[in-house]
This record gives structure tokens, C-alpha cells and sequence, in this order.
């Protein structure tokens, strides 16, 4: 089914806007500017990591919140299973390919990353190797979906998220400790941990917002499937009463 | 490259990108919207409603 059928136009409010995911959107919107004024302007350099805490303002955010997005992914898959509604199956796709994208932000900047500090783009040591297997694996996530019947593949598919969360406790690879999450003490100070904190809550304020707005466009797709499936349903009923409808033939017969 | 250049690209890079999947993602909405009924555009008034599958 396709969106593009010649259906006429819905009455209503013609997006999935609201006034929550408005107030959502400018809040985002404010806070990125912030969040690129404090981690490109006022937070000062870094005593070990100079200038490329800059990319880290960026890379943490991404990372929590496509782990965050994965949870809610593993959640919501077990809960569908559970109750099997449409709700926890929507809510599941949307955080999936919502963790996506900040999950390929992350591998971005931590490429960039990896490029000045390490000299290069990508090494294989088990933290990197780990969440590119997780990316990957919610790319086939995402692409199991298009299968219909499929509903404990994903569930099973989920239970990966765990194993990449834990990899960084497990193996000693070249990566960064944990810094802000992983320490009673941050190494993180003043302006610096300011930065990094409001990035993450600018990026939670943002997922929040395209989840929402992501939801109700995979609700409106299920809708658009049902409109279609109805106009197919009301057209063959009409034709079949045209059929079965008994005008006088032109020679008088019945 | 300059460590600058660098660090501008992963900025330049996620902006754009979330900008994108953003301007996409309301357009693709606006779009199914015009399709559906505005009565079964309610968020989730059917949440509990058995998944209907073909």
C-alpha cells in the first residue's frame, strides 16, 4: 500500500504536530543552539583531550540516547510480545530506527574522533567492533519489519543490546572509560561537565520530540493501510451489487 | 586536515543529519495525514486493539 493513491483529502489537522511536540521542537531547537555556543565557544579545551572534547559534546549525547533508544527497542519488543497490541509493536519500530541514527552519528563522531587521537578512522577492538554489530544488527531489525509475521524474530534480535552495553566492562580495548555514567567522580569539571550534561539533556529533550512525531507517522502509515485495504473492500462490494443488480435487460427478459 | 575541520564535520555532520531526518520525518506526516481520516488520526485511542495482521 502506498501513500500516493488518489484518496481525497482528510479533514483535520494535516500533520502529526500537537501543542506538546511543538513546545518539544523549540525547546530542542534552543538548546542545540546552546549546546553548540557552550561546546564550541565557552567550554574551554580539554588538559588531556585539547580540542577534541568538542567532538565528545557531540558523541556522548548521540551514544546515550541511541542506547536509550535500543532499551526502549528491547522493552517495548518483550512487552509486544506480551500483550501483543499495536501500540508496543509501533512504539518498537520507532525507537529502533530512531537509535539508528544516533547510533550512526556516534560511529561518525567517533571516527572523527578516532582520526585525530588515534591517527586513525577505525580500529577493530572490541567496543568499536561490538556497536557497529549492533548497529548492523537494528538495521536488520528495521529491515525483519518489512516481513510480515515476524513478531518473535524481532523480540529475539533485541537481546543483542545487552552484550555491546556490557563489552566496554568486559574487554580492555583502546576506548575511553566511561566518564560521566561510569564514575562516582567525573574527570569532567566546570564548563566542561556543564556541556556535557546539557547535551545530554538536549538530546533526550530531541529523541523525545522525533519520537513522538516518529510514532504517529508509523500510526498514520497503519491507518493508511487500513483506508486502502477499506477503499479496495467498498469498491468490490459495489461492483459485486452492480453485478447482482437486476435492470431490465433491453430484450424485457426478468 | 586540521583537527578544526575535524571536529566541525562531526557538529556539521550530526546537525545536518538530525535537521534532515526531522524535515523528512514531519513531511512524510504531513503527507499521511492528508490520506487518513482525521478520526482515526486520535494517538492511540486504539492502542489496545489486537494487531491486525494479513
Amino acid at each position: 500500500m502506498t501513500v500516493d493513491n488518489p484518496v481525497p483529502a482528510a479533514p483535520g489537522p494535516i500533520s502529526t504536530a500537537s501543542t506538546a511536540t511543538r513546545v518539544l521542537g523549540l525547546i530542542s531547537i534552543v538548546g542545540l543552539v546552546a549546546l553548540a555556543v557552550f561546546g564550541l565557544v565557552l567550554s574551554p579545551p580539554d588538559a588531556k583531550l585539547g580540542e577534541t572534547i568538542r567532538i565528545l559534546y557531540m558523541h556522548v549525547p548521540t551514544v546515550s540516547t541511541a542506547y536509550l533508544a535500543f532499551v526502549i527497542t528491547a522493552v517495548a519488543s518483550i512487552a509486544y510480545l506480551w500483550k501483543r497490541t499495536e501500540f508496543w509493536d509501533l512504539l518498537a519500530a520507532s525507537c529502533a530506527e530512531l537509535g539508528v541514527l544516533f547510533f550512526g552519528l556516534t560511529i561518525l563522531n567517533g571516527m572523527l574522533w578516532g582520526k585525530i587521537t588515534w591517527g586513525v578512522f577505525w580500529r577493530w577492538e572490541p567496543r568499536l567492533t561490538t556497536t557497529a554489530v549492533l548497529m548492523l544488527t537494528y538495521i536488520g531489525y528495521l529491515a525483519v519489519r518489512q516481513i510480515p509475521n515476524d513478531t518473535r524474530t524481532r523480540g529475539t534480535i533485541t537481546a543483542m543490546i545487552p552484550i555491546t552495553h556490557k563489552a566496554v566492562d568486559w574487554w580492555r580495548g583502546l576506548h575511553q572509560e566511561k566518564t560521566i555514567f561510569g564514575t562516582v567522580n567525573p574527570d569532567m569539571r566546570g564548563l566542561q561537565l556543564f556541556t556535557a550534561y546539557l547535551g545530554l539533556v538536549v538530546f533526550l529533550v530531541l529523541f523525545a520530540w522525533l519520537l513522538i512525531h516518529r510514532f504517529r507517522v508509523a500510526w498514520l502509515t497503519e491507518r493508511a493501510a487500513d483506508v486502502g485495504v477499506d477503499a479496495a473492500i467498498a469498491e468490490r462490494r459495489a461492483e459485486r451489487a452492480l453485478g447482482s443488480d437486476p435492470t431490465p435487460s433491453p430484450g424485457g427478459a426478468s | 586536515m586540521k583537527d578544526s575541520a575535524y571536529i566541525a564535520a562531526a557538529w556539521i555532520g550530526s546537525f545536518g543529519a538530525v535537521g534532515l531526518y526531522a524535515a523528512a520525518l514531519i513531511a512524510r506526516g504531513r503527507r499521511l495525514s492528508k490520506v487518513v481520516p482525521q478520526d482515526r488520526r486520535r494517538w492511540m485511542s486504539e492502542g489496545s486493539a489486537p494487531r491486525r495482521r494479513p
